[in-house]
């Protein structure tokens, strides 16, 4: 079985995002960028699977121009057999990466298509949910167990209202969410060895291309601030300030 | 073009939840842009009582009812292609920024051949909206092209709950679907409890990983009890194992806005922050003084929450 990840390159998740004076965007230049955290746990859950003998091979995929490059071989470094950069310049919308990643997984005969929850730049969280839709295949999204037994997977998922278990027939659709697993550590011998392992590059119009009427983003605001309020000397002093704002 | 507007009902069988009507708020500030009719598609079995509340939102016009054996329990696999035949003829499809919502919607989306909008916080026109990226650090303005269905979640934490009072108009619709064999429900463990809903309570006591153990959050749980306050959790404490997933207040676990919200013990990183913003007055207790959530918190105290979570309890009875 092979199973495919997704790897999106996004700002790193410690840095402290501001948006460009200008309006345009958020700075992003000069600023750290790391896979997104969903999908190197969806990753550490895919090696998983195959170390522990249920897949043969683990394809990391990011769609994006030659910088993703960099994130595919700290895919690679992690353990991923090899990795496709589906190259596009151009901005993304879930439903494109949802084409993409449906196409891809036909022509791989993929048995998991595990991705991240959520991508944490857009915030989106479409992604997986689209992809088993145009594929007509089971979506078990949020999940945060994942056992594979033979041609089903059993998949517990993080809901609103507490811990959901359903039973897929593979292929599916997985996406992770923080408490699958514990991403492994990189070890220098294996960026040495990630170097060598094979990244093809396949354009975006080979896998079906820009899927329809994208929404067009304009400005970009910074939220309203919340401001730094009172600090009381104690504990009285709080429940007496409680009181008064009429809280309690 | 007037508005025609859907949105998918979110419920457990018997109880609509609050995010349907707080979608409809949402749908009805679309409406200011051109007029429009609100309807709501509730999907399942045996749902009369839910069609019954959501008929009673104010503003809705009609409720359309699909009641079918595999719609129950509520499944993506089998409500996004219900949605998304729904909203044939519709100018937007919404559903609440829940879990459920945000496992359907998108779905049927793709079904209908068009992009989403994750989280809606502001309509500033029928096809024109405001949504938070990189954990509402940024806040984008994004406007959906004439030619497709406005398909997207209502961000809970921004709308008001719509009130009583409506007459919708109950009709059944047939189900065009049938069960995708391919996925089997096999249960949910929930955590359950008779304690205020997270998304809906005044107010929200929350800890981290300062309490340092399951039995440690019963000081938190008591003083919740006795205020009549829901009780939240940082990822740190979810993590630990000392609450259950359910509890997760932030960027990746709920995004509440209560009246009131007390931390305790919660250091305030930015993805926590995230899920608390829209909260009326944030207290902060923390033993650290240069605890990065002091700088958001309204009214901060240093100090031990061991010692202060018993003493807050007891100067309030
Ligand atoms: C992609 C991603 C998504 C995330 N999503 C979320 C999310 O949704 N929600 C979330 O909460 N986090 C989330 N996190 C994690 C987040 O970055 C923080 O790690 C987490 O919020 C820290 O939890 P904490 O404040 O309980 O723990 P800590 O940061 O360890 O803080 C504990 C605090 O307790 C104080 N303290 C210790 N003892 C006492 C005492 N006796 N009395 C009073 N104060 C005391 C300390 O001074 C400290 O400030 C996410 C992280 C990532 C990477
Ligand atoms: N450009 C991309 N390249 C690779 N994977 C992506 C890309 N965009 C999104 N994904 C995957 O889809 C998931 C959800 O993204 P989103 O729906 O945008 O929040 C991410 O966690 C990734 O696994």
């Amino acid at each position: 079985m092979k199973i495919l990840v997704g790897i999106k390159r996004a700002v790193d998740y410690n840095v402290r995002v501001r948006v460009k004076s200008d309006g345009s965007g958020v700075e992003t230049d000069g600023v750290k960028m790391s896979v997104n955290p969903f999908d190197e746990i969806a990753l550490e859950e895919a090696l998983r699977i195959k170390e522990a003998g249920k897949a043969d091979e683990v394809i990391v995929v990011s769609i994006g121009n030659n910088d993703v490059q960099q994130q595919l071989r700290t895919g690679l470094a992690m353990g991923a057999d090899r990795a496709i950069q589906v190259e596009t310049g151009d901005t993304l919308q879930p439903l494109t990466v949802a084409r993409v990643f449906k196409a891809l997984a036909e022509r791989e005969g993929a048995g998991i298509v595990l991705l991240g929850k959520q991508a944490i730049d857009d915030d989106c969280n479409q992604v997986g949910q689209m992809t088993a839709a145009l594929w007509g295949r089971p979506q078990a999204t949020f999940a945060s167990k994942v056992v594979i037994d033979g041609t089903t997977a059993t998949v517990t998922r993080e809901v609103d209202g507490g811990l959901e278990t359903l039973e897929v027939d593979l292929p599916a659709v997985i996406t992770s969410d923080l408490r699958l697993n514990e991403p492994r550590f990189v070890k220098l011998p294996d960026i040495m060895k990630a170097k060598r392992k094979p990244l093809d590059v396949v354009p975006l119009d080979e896998l079906g291309g820009h899927a329809g009427a994208a929404p067009a983003t304009g400005r970009h605001a910074a939220p309203a601030p919340r401001s730094r309020g009172v600090m009381v000397g104690d504990t009285a002093a709080l429940v007496a300030e409680l009181k008064n704002r009429g809280l309690v | 073009m007037t508005n025609k507007i859907l949105i998918l009902a979110e419920h457990d069988g018997a109880t609509l939840n609050p995010g349907t009507a707080k979608a409809v708020s949402c749908a009805a500030a679309i409406t200011e842009h051109g007029g429009g009719t609100i309807d709501i598609l509730v999907l399942g079995e045996g749902i009369d009582g839910v069609a019954a509340q959501a008929a009673a939102v104010a503003g809705v016009n009609a409720v359309l009812v699909t009641d079918a054996a595999h719609l129950a329990p509520p499944l993506a696999v089998n409500h996004g292609p219900e949605l998304a035949a729904a909203a044939e003829g519709y100018s937007h499809v919404l559903a609440p920024s829940s879990t459920y919502g945000k496992d359907v919607l998108p779905h049927a989306a793709a079904l209908l051949g068009v992009n989403a909008l994750s989280d809606i916080m502001a309509v500033e026109g029928a096809r024109a909206f405001k949504r938070p990226i990189y954990a509402g650090n940024a806040i984008v303005d994004v406007t959906v092209p004439d030619d497709v269905i406005v398909c997207g979640t209502s961000r809970s934490a921004s709308w008001p709950t719509a009130a009583e009072g409506g007459a919708g108009a109950v009709q059944a619709r047939a189900a065009t679907s049938q069960r995708a064999a391919h996925t089997r429900y096999q249960g949910l463990a929930g955590a359950g409890g008779d304690r205020p809903d997270l998304q809906t309570a005044r107010i929200v006591v929350s800890g981290g990983r300062a309490l340092g153990s399951a039995e440690n959050f019963e000081i938190l749980y008591r003083l919740a009890d006795g205020l009549g306050a829901a009780v939240g959790a940082s990822r740190a404490a979810v993590d630990a194992g000392y609450v259950p997933n359910d509890m997760q207040v932030g960027q990746t676990g709920k995004i509440i806005s209560p009246e009131l919200y007390l931390a305790f013990g919660i250091s305030g990183a930015i993805q926590h922050i995230t899920g608390i913003k829209d909260a009326g007055t944030i207290v902060a207790v923390n033993k650290d003084a240069d605890a990065p959530i002091f700088e958001i918190a309204d009214i901060g105290l240093v100090g031990d929450l061991f010692t202060v979570v018993p003493e807050i309890e007891q100067q309030l009875s």
